[in-house]
């Protein structure tokens, strides 16, 4: 993570003013929506912003939604958190054996318990004993994997299961949200162009909402206040970009940061009992099939704040719940990107910015030339698209990132 | 100074062993057999010839992955990419193999020269994101491991480099004829992958690359302080990029023994895991070619006589747990023994200056 901090704080910046503006942020998302619709109308692949793949979008997002949040808590407090992954296995376990037991709420309670302990043991790990952080995640996620093999072999076959999955757990309860769902589905069953098309989407996301859903969600803006509002907050954030200052000052970073783990922990266990419980009514092994390695992507792909981790995790849910429902809206949204991309090149291109207006127009070009020549994007990638998302942003976007600068550095008290 | 680390360079992995045996007693208690039962079981299992052959063939693999991640940890580098780097090395030394026709010795050279070239090759991507970039390279490493799988899925589809043979559901490449396989050697009613020489090799190379040449000097110096070796003109950066790369080709090997023994074709059954794995050994072996040895057999003598377990009631996967267990242990203890030494050192110099000064208590109490 040792990229520069200081250039993308550069105030006055063109593209940050512009996406600060809240009026500006709904016009950019109409105009994504107008796109959409376009593309829709054109390649007639209809199930973009059909409710059932904003519904999927959802429930694809959450689990590297918590997770990711889980990564930004323990990066943010300076410490790399590799074992998201195996906090996440120990969710999906302890959710779906206590829920089995004692019902879906002692599940998710038993989630967030062992998932804290989890994420206690990588702090006493990495703060306390000082060993390297990453090695400490790689093998809380070996051994949290061999534990739930290990631990379903023994407790699920007697009772109905099998070695690798539990037997049905009950799921917690969802709900409509009253009033708006109907109004939002009689909109989108109208068929009007671009209307029904966002009435179709937010129906999607009001209909069948799980309880567990809403209170993840606010966990986003509710670690935006923690960070940015709250004592506890600005000690979290200074012991990441400079614990021995912060030591100076009389913060205990030792403290901070287990807690900060600590929390990780549990985010990231939580993510997985939505795998269990939510998305599922069983556990089963590999069920996190590397979603924690997805929502430390999303810390980088949100540039470390809440708000951009939120998007990270719906724009991989979104790819994910398009892979599933539908192979062949991939091209049509390959020529989206295109369109938004042609669009970015002619803003830049008035505003004589030449550079950026000249590669956004090749990106275009190469987009709808994909558009126009492949059938169907293989799955495969549609998988991965994530890690390559990332990737391309750590690539291109380094200088804009502003990561905590002590995230993943060892710290001592007392030494440099 | 060099005793005492060779002696803590023993005494630290036992000690860490012993840690995880314990933790496995316990945990065996609670299942309610005997663990002292259990583990003679599988040191009997384990060392049947039958199976110390599959253990053998099975360290050979681990050793490549440990040499890789060793290489990397010289320089302080932590090659997490080693999944996919192997991956793209099996992968392309099966394709080729199968594609070309040449003499027997030239054509098995040709594969693993490509696999090299491969692993290698996919780990210049994360070096050259580390050098110019400034990407760490856990992070982009973890997604290239990903994206190798699917890239390698892809082109697994049978209308691409893959087939599926009949009665198999399992998509492969094309074999590869007889003049690219190596021979096997017959031992203990078993076949031993005569790619074992090839990682005695490469063994032998590393421990000489390391310590008989300039790169080698170079190479530990920059891992030990980047800004001095930078400042007696080593061209550090350089040496990172080279150092990826050539972890990475090392990786490229991981497959390669059972590759050319073995299966003949790369295929999706091909396990994953060698990053965490490699290293591992490289931490418990203390990046020495013996050591790493010593690792790697232990590994798959774990693995290879745990489902004996499996009779008495007990999961086998609870050797995974063993092994999570193990490496935290000696990075623990390792962490302790280099406080000890700090310690140490720290009191030798204490001592040494107040033998040759007034120490700096009684300089206080003197001002008094």
């Amino acid at each position: 993570m040792s990229t520069n901090t200081n250039s993308a704080a550069k105030p006055g910046s063109k593209a940050k003013s512009f996406f600060k503006s809240p009026a500006r942020i709904t016009l950019l998302i109409a105009g994504i929506f107008l796109i959409i619709s376009l593309v829709e109308v054109i390649t007639g692949a209809t199930d973009i912003s059909s409710p059932g793949t904003s519904g999927a979008t959802l429930r694809f997002a959450i689990p590297l939604l918590m997770a990711g949040l889980g990564g930004l808590w323990a990066e943010r407090a300076g410490v790399i958190n590799i074992g998201l992954e195996g906090m996440m296995i120990v969710g999906t376990w302890t959710a779906a054996w206590f829920g089995y037991l004692h019902g879906p709420v002692v599940g998710i309670l038993a989630a967030a318990i062992f998932g804290l302990a989890s994420g206690f043991f990588h702090a006493i790990m990495t703060v306390k004993v000082g060993i390297d952080q990453a090695v400490s995640g790689l093998a809380i996620n070996l051994i949290a994997a061999g534990a739930a093999r290990y631990l379903s072999g023994i407790f699920f076959p007697p009772v109905g299961g099998d070695r690798t999955v539990s037997p049905p757990v009950e799921t917690l309860p969802s709900f409509s949200v009253p009033f708006i769902a109907p109004i939002l589905n009689s909109i989108d069953e109208k068929n009007i162009f671009l209307v029904s098309n966002i009435a179709g989407l937010l129906y999607g996301v009001t209909k069948d909402l799980s309880v567990v859903t809403v209170g993840f969600l606010l966990l986003v803006p509710f670690t935006s206040w923690i960070l940015w509002r709250s004592k506890f907050g600005l000690r979290m954030r200074f012991s990441g970009e400079n614990p021995m200052a912060a030591e100076s000052l009389g913060i205990n970073v030792y403290r901070t940061r287990y807690i900060a783990i600590s929390v990780s922990g549990m985010l990231a266990s939580l993510g997985g009992a939505y795998l269990a419980l939510v998305a599922s009514s069983v556990y089963r092994e590999g069920q996190t099939a590397g979603r924690g390695f997805i929502g430390l992507a999303t810390v980088i792909f949100g540039n470390w704040k809440p708000s951009g981790v939120f998007a990270g995790s719906i724009l991989f849910g979104f790819t994910d719940a398009i892979r599933v429902r539908q192979a062949e809206s991939v091209t049509a949204l390959i020529l989206a990107a295109g369109i938004v991309a042609l669009l970015l090149s002619i803003f830049y291109t008035t505003s004589r910015r030449w550079k950026p207006a000249a590669s956004y127009f090749t990106i275009g070009l190469v987009a709808l030339w994909i558009n126009r020549s492949v059938e169907t994007i293989p799955q495969e990638f549609v998988t991965v698209f994530p890690n390559v998302a990332t990737l391309l942003v750590l690539t291109f976007l380094a200088q804009r990132l502003t990561p905590p600068a002590m995230a993943g550095m060892p710290y001592r008290r007392g030494s440099e | 100074m060099t005793k005492s680390r060779i002696f803590w360079g023993i005494v630290a992995p036992t000690a860490a062993i012993i840690n995880s045996l314990f933790f496995v007693y316990i945990i065996l208690k609670l299942r309610g057999v005997e663990p002292i039962e259990m583990f003679k079981l599988m040191v009997s299992y384990g060392f049947d010839p039958r199976n110390l052959v599959s253990e053998i063939n099975q360290t050979v693999a681990y050793y490549m992955a440990g040499v890789a991640a060793a290489i990397g940890f010289k320089m302080l580098l932590f090659n997490i990419g080693i999944d996919g780097q192997y991956r793209m090395g099996a992968f392309f030394g099966a394709v080729v193999g199968a594609a070309v026709n040449l003499p027997p010795v030239l054509h098995v050279l040709l594969i693993i020269l490509v696999a090299m070239l491969a692993g290698g090759a996919w780990a210049a991507i994360a070096g050259y994101l580390k050098v110019k970039r400034g990407v760490n390279e856990v992070i982009s490493n973890i997604m290239l491991n990903f994206i190798a799988a699917a890239i390698i899925a892809f082109l697994l589809s049978p209308n691409l480099l893959g087939s599926l043979p009949e009665g198999s559901q399992n998509l492969q490449t094309k074999p590869i004829p007889s003049s690219g396989q190596m021979p096997t050697i017959k031992a203990f009613e078993g076949e031993i992958y005569s790619f074992l020489f090839i990682a005695v090799v490469v063994g032998i190379g590393y421990w000489i690359m390391l310590n008989k040449t300039v790169f080698g000097f170079n190479l530990r110096a920059t891992g030990l302080s980047f800004r001095a070796a930078r400042a007696s003109g080593v061209n550090a950066p350089r040496m990172i990029f080279i150092t990826t790369v050539l972890s990475g080709a090392i990786a490229g090997l991981v497959g390669i023994g059972t590759l050319l023994s073995d299966t003949h074709s790369y295929s999706m059954a091909f396990p994953s895991g060698y990053a965490f794995t490699g290293l591992a050994l490289a931490l418990l072996g203390r990046n020495h070619p013996v050591g790493i040895f010593f690792a790697a057999f232990l590994w798959s003598f774990l693995e290879r006589s745990a489902p004996v377990l499996e009779f008495e009631g007990v999961p086998p996967e609870i050797v995974i747990v063993m092994q999570g267990t193990i490496v935290l242990s000696i990075v623990i203890a390792y962490e302790v023994v280099a406080r000890i030494n700090l310690r140490q050192q720290q009191r030798a110099v204490g001592s040494a200056n107040s033998e040759n000064q007034i120490p700096v208590a009684e300089q206080v109490k003197e001002t008094k």
